[in-house]
């Protein structure tokens, strides 16, 4: 059982990382480091029936911070839209140095 | 001030002997005074001031003792400074005052022993590794006999300078030089060590170039004075180098150290050779000698006060005395003293030669003086110690008189061209002529100190010069020397040769000297009808100096007589006095036995260098027809040899085209244009910024503000440190 979910827990994780390097969409781009959040979930929730409630703990803790993250994330992502009426990150490049 | 006492009780520490570090400091305190009085006028500039037209611009010689060719219109000519009487007060009496207290010193170390010199030691100066160095004076008959000479010669020229120069906007200025000079001449001779003498040898290096350019408003004077700097800066490079070898090889650089260590290596020792030939290269920068001699007569753009103190009484001489100061290390070095000797000899005669033809007064003056540091170089040279430093007391007394008096001459003809708005040059001879009648105490006087330079007998300059031209004679048969070679020439060979040019430079002395008495002081006189009844003799505050100056020329020969003359008072003082000093270096050199000529031989020298003299004389007074020379602006272009005599042997075209152009070229091409602009600015300064913006330019470029990108990188260096915990 715990071989299936840290396999499972990995493919999610690597599908938020393709997500992340290949997409342009801010909200998919978004969508997807909430995949790999949930992936390192899972895998905390599975290996902490071998080394006790510590990963369970953790998880709350991430979930807790995902959501601020989530709404600040929002947040900034709905002021450039409203800014360049476009959430294109190829277009987002203010920081260049 | 700190003072330790000498360890060991010598026998003059107890007498005024004790105060010997008053000496320099008197003068030091009159630099003090006399500049802080300069830089009060020029901060605050009264109504009444001369120089309130602005302090910089002034000094172009408005007063009547200058020196300049042009002459000026100036309205406020006569105007004083207004601290003038404050500094003709200060400025000769801490010189007089340190005259007095050197003759208090002097009279107790008569009848001393003084074979082990009375050291003072001030404080302690370099304490660092091997090297301990004291600031420390040393006191021996060598030293007394260079201080009475500077304080007292010095005194008499600073009286005259009060007369001379108190006219001047920058009169407190030109005595705070003044005083500064001494106290550093002071300090040359007094050290006891060589570090000690080099602090004295450069500041009077210092002040000779602060005085030559006193009017520095004129870029010729300027330049003058750069010129004096630069070449004395080429000899003192090499004192430095010998000072380098002293410390590497002897461990010290005390005189009493460096004797020692040289005398533990013996005659004709390597080591000894170069020191002594590293010295003797400072010794032709400082005293004019051939190669470097070019700049004694430019220097004669200074005050001509300051020409007779610094180039013809005192600094000038410093290089004689610090060969005599090193005469154990010269005395071990016969190959040294021949070159010593010979190219003293040399410069003797070549310096005479330009003599010739000058016109200027002041350049005849400055060319003897370099013909006669020749001299003392032949006898500081050949070992002949005493009679080096004989000449050079005696030449301190005639050859001041000669530039005082010729101060004297030049200041009676600016007056005379003042007063009628002349534009003539006051120094030129040939617009003199016939001053006889207008200043006989001059007059007088300049004849005195012409027949002392041209060796009439009796007057001082025969007894100095002959001594000098007996010795080499003697030393030319029996002595190291003549046991030496010189570049592959006998000792013997080489001295007689220096005799040879001694003699010719004796005769051209006596002719040039006469011709240039003629032409300013006989025949009708060329100034012209407006300015004749303005000429006249100087107050008695310069004449006086002249007086006394006449005095010592006259009767300097008594310092010390030699044997042949004793009818006429007591022999050889001098001689007796410097014993303890130079005396075991002088028997080095003759073997071990008192130099010694026979009766005849010595008849028929000095038999042959007065003939030379009146000869000279005689055929000055032929050749020489004042009646027939017309003033400066009427004179016809010299041709042939004449015109390569006015212009000194083209030297100083030859070294600028040697030395001064490639040096010139070589620092534009190479040295500011490769070097400074090339290297340091391009390669260093630039490079570097350069080097920085390249590396942030490429550092920007990942910068690329394209978060896919950011991931990627991410994600790479992610799986990179991965792997690399996985390869543990």
């Amino acid at each position: 059982m715990l071989a299936e979910s840290l396999v499972l827990s990995a493919v999610l994780f690597a599908i938020g990382v393709i997500g992340v390097l290949t997409r342009r969409n801010a909200i998919i781009l978004f969508m997807c480091v909430e995949l790999m959040l949930n992936a390192v979930n899972l895998s905390f929730v599975a290996l902490s029936r071998l080394y006790g409630a510590t990963g369970q703990v953790f998880v709350i803790f991430v979930m807790t911070v995902a959501a601020a993250e989530a709404a600040v994330g929002l947040a900034i992502i709905i002021a450039i839209f409203r800014h360049r009426q476009s959430v294109n990150l190829q277009n987002i490049n203010l920081l260049r140095g | 001030m700190l003072i330790t006492a000498p360890t060991g009780a010598h026998p003059l520490a107890d007498t005024a002997a004790r105060f010997v570090w008053l000496v320099p400091l008197l003068p030091l305190a009159g630099f003090v005074i006399n500049g802080l009085l300069s830089l009060l006028a020029a901060a605050n500039p009264g109504p009444a001031d001369p120089s309130a037209a602005g302090h910089g611009h002034h000094a172009d010689g408005h007063g009547h003792g200058h020196d300049d060719a042009h002459g000026h219109d100036d309205p406020h000519h006569a105007a004083r400074h207004r601290f003038a009487a404050v500094t003709s007060l200060v400025g000769p009496a801490v010189l007089l005052a340190s005259f007095g207290l050197a003759l208090a010193i002097f009279l107790a170390m008569r009848g001393v022993d003084m074979h082990a010199p009375y050291v003072q030691t001030l404080f302690s100066w370099m304490p660092t590794g091997d090297l301990h160095l004291d600031a420390a004076f040393q006191l021996d008959p060598l030293s007394m006999v260079m201080v009475l000479i500077i304080t007292g010669v010095g005194s008499l020229i600073h009286i005259f300078s009060v007369g001379y120069m108190v006219d001047d906007p920058g009169y407190p200025r030109y005595f705070a030089y003044l005083n500064l000079f001494v106290f550093f001449m002071l300090v040359l001779v007094l050290g006891a060590s060589y570090p000690v003498l080099f602090v004295g040898w450069e500041g009077v290096g210092l002040c000779s170039y602060l005085l030559i350019g006193f009017w520095f408003s004129d870029e010729a004077n300027a330049n003058a004075g750069k010129k004096a700097f630069i070449v004395n800066r080429i000899g003192d490079f090499g004192f430095l180098i010998a000072m380098f070898l002293m410390f590497s090889h002897f461990g010290a650089l005390d005189f009493a150290g460096v004797a020692a260590g040289a005398e533990g290596l013996g005659l004709g020792n390597v080591i000894v050779t170069a020191i002594c030939l590293f010295l003797f290269v400072g010794c032709t920068g400082k005293s004019a000698q051939i190669p470097l001699y070019t700049w004694l007569p430019d220097a004669m753009a200074g005050p001509t006060p300051v020409s007779a103190l610094i180039h013809a009484a005192t600094m000038v001489t410093a290089g004689v005395y610090l060969i005599a100061r090193s005469a154990t290390l010269f005395s071990l070095a016969p190959m040294a003293q021949l070159l010593v000797a010979l190219v003293g000899g040399l410069t003797a005669l070549f310096a005479a030669t330009i003599g010739l033809k000058q016109w200027d007064i002041k350049k005849v003056l400055a060319y003897s003086t370099v013909s006669q540091l020749g001299y003392m170089f032949v006898g500081v040279g050949v070992g002949a110690y005493t009679a080096g430093v004989f000449h050079l007391m005696t030449h301190a007394f005639f050859k001041a008189l000669l530039f005082l008096g010729s101060g004297s001459v030049i200041y009676a003809m600016h007056k005379a061209y003042h007063a009628t708005h002349n534009h003539e040059d006051a120094q030129d001879m040939r617009n003199m002529g016939g001053l006889r009648a207008h200043m006989p105490v001059t007059f007088a006087l300049m004849w005195i100190a012409t027949l002392a330079i041209a060796g009439i007998p009796v007057f001082s300059g025969f007894f100095s010069k002959d001594e000098i031209l007996a010795s080499v004679f003697a030393r030319a048969q029996h002595s190291t020397l003549a046991d030496a070679t010189l570049f592959g020439i006998p000792g013997t060979a080489v001295l007689f040769t220096v005799y040879v040019l001694g003699l010719c430079a004796a005769l051209l002395t006596a002719i040039y000297m006469t011709r240039m008495m003629l032409y300013t002081f006989h025949g009708p006189n060329r100034t012209g009808e407006a300015e004749r009844p303005h000429l006249a003799e100087a107050p008695w505050v310069m004449t006086g100096p002249l007086v006394v100056l006449g005095v010592l020329s006259l009767a300097g020969g008594w310092f010390n007589l030699p044997a042949l003359v004793g009818f006429l008072g007591p022999v050889g003082t001098l001689e007796h006095w410097l014993e303890p000093v130079v005396g075991a270096a002088q028997l080095t050199v003759t073997h071990g036995e008192a130099a010694h000529l026979s009766h005849s031989t010595e008849y028929a020298l000095i038999g042959a260098a007065i003939a030379i003299a009146i000869t000279g004389i005689l055929v000055a007074r032929a050749r020489c027809r004042p009646e027939a020379l017309v003033a400066a602006k009427d004179a016809p272009v010299e041709k042939g040899i004449e015109r390569v005599l006015l212009h000194k042997w083209f030297v100083d075209e030859g070294y600028q085209k040697a030395v001064v152009t490639p040096t010139v070229g070589v620092s534009r091409v190479v040295l500011w244009k490769g070097l400074d602009i090339g290297i340091i600015d391009g390669l260093f300064v630039n490079g570097s910024a350069l080097l920085m913006r390249t590396l942030g330019w490429f550092g920007s470029q990942l910068q690329s503000g394209q978060v896919g990108t950011y991931a990627w990188v991410l994600v790479i260096g992610a799986v990179c440190l991965l792997s690399a915990f996985r390869i543990h």
